[in-house]
């Protein structure tokens, strides 16, 4: 038999796993976690998508991915990247974007076109609308660094794609 | 074996992949910290894409050939990169010229590519134009205020665009006709008019003027490369090369 749904135990489980470079979210908060199929015999079949082309953490969840599963018993752990359609950060679900402002990031708004133009991100630290950006580029290909003007401090924004 | 299919992805990979290894030499270089992190980040998506790209040529050409071999074990004549991305980008002004072009070119050419008939070349194109859209926009931004900047950062704004002019026709070398009527290949020649474009509007917006240079020879497509490449595949390969099968 081939069951392939969220409410599954693989599922339940492989959804545990946390982004490597954002501890604070799973998979699934981040909406990388794309399908889980159980086959009989205890095997299992994830399917993943990576968030950047070039995103050096899909190794590492792929090695966690299959540690858990493992873990909860699973023989046979099979995972695959699946680029289309491709991944958007509008699949961030609203529990991972309260998470991420907890964290100290600035969660994505909304996409607006080919290339953002963001009108104002929150300052994840004290709240205040007064924020600029410093750089398009931050610290990981999703991010981007921003500076408040209020408190004075630096945070990283989550990229809308 | 070589085929017109393995050719055609190499050519995309290739690209991709040589212009990643030259941003990776401006670690450490660039003007300011933020600049070292975003080219950084230029070259991971561009690496990216190289990386799929090379594992989805090996398997068209079905010798077993992976992502590794095809990168770290092709001498220069094998590769199937333009010019364009090859020579050396020490100056920032013909960084900036370069990956304005390239970006633009990458922003058609992807936009086209998530058409084709190739669902791999397909997928990977469909995440990678919304990766350079933002590339593209970090140029521009970096001509723009240059361009339109001091008289010595305007003269050699201009003087990057007209160093890199004569490698734009090459993009546009023809792809083999039976994978473009098959629908899994891009013209690349119908690329020529949204690039100059996009192009255009940016040199006209930093009061720049678009070159009018006689293209170069070219030939990247059919595995002829400037004295450059040998150099670049040096350093890339050596460890590969000098430590095989070596991880860390």
């Amino acid at each position: 038999m081939v069951t392939s749904s969220v409410l599954t135990r693989a599922w339940q489980v492989a959804a545990t796993v946390l982004d490597p470079e954002l501890p604070v979210v799973t998979i699934e908060d981040l909406g990388i976690l794309r399908d889980v199929t159980e086959y009989e015999g205890a095997r299992v079949h994830v399917q993943i998508t990576p968030t950047y082309s070039g995103c050096p953490a899909m190794e590492t969840i792929r090695t966690d991915l299959i540690d858990a599963l493992s873990m909860a018993g699973y023989v046979h752990v099979d995972v695959e990247f699946v680029l289309s359609p491709p991944w958007t950060t509008d699949w961030i679900t609203d529990e991972g974007k309260a998470k991420l402002e907890e964290y100290g990031v600035a969660p994505p708004g909304p996409r607006t076109g080919p290339v953002e133009l963001v009108l104002a991100v929150r300052c994840p630290q004290c709240g205040s609308l007064d924020t600029r950006e410093s750089s398009r580029f931050g610290s990981t290909a999703c991010k981007a660094l921003w500076v408040c003007q209020t408190c004075r401090e630096p945070f990283d924004h989550f990229k809308p794609l | 074996m070589t085929t017109p299919l393995f050719d055609y992805v190499l050519g995309l990979a290739d690209d991709a992949l040589v212009s990643a290894q030259r941003m990776g030499w401006w670690i450490s270089r660039a003007p300011e910290l933020e600049e070292d992190v975003a080219l950084a980040n230029i070259g991971l998506d561009q690496l990216g894409q190289a990386r799929t790209l090379l594992d989805h040529a090996g398997r068209v050409e079905g010798a077993g050939r992976g992502e590794d071999d095809l990168a770290y074990l092709r001498d220069d004549r094998e590769f199937r990169n333009v010019w364009l991305v090859e020579r050396p980008q020490t100056d920032f002004g013909v960084t900036m010229a370069r990956l304005l072009v390239f970006a633009a070119y990458q922003s058609e050419l992807y936009a086209a590519l998530g058409r084709s008939t190739d669902p791999t070349l397909a997928g990977v194109a469909g995440k990678a134009v919304k990766e350079v859209a933002y590339h593209l926009d970090h140029a521009a931004r970096w001509v723009v205020r240059l361009g339109d900047g001091t008289d010595e950062s305007h003269a050699r704004m201009q003087a990057a665009l007209e160093a890199e002019w004569p490698f734009v026709d090459e993009l546009f070398t023809p792809a083999d006709a039976a994978l473009v009527e098959q629908g899994i290949a891009v013209d690349p020649e119908s690329l020529r008019s949204g690039l100059l474009d996009r192009v255009g509007a940016v040199v006209a917006e930093a009061t720049l003027t678009v070159p009018a240079v006689a293209p170069a020879v070219g030939g990247g497509r059919r595995g002829l490369h400037t004295e450059h490449l040998g150099y670049l595949l040096a350093e890339m390969q050596h460890l590969a090369r000098s430590h095989p099968g070596a991880t860390w």
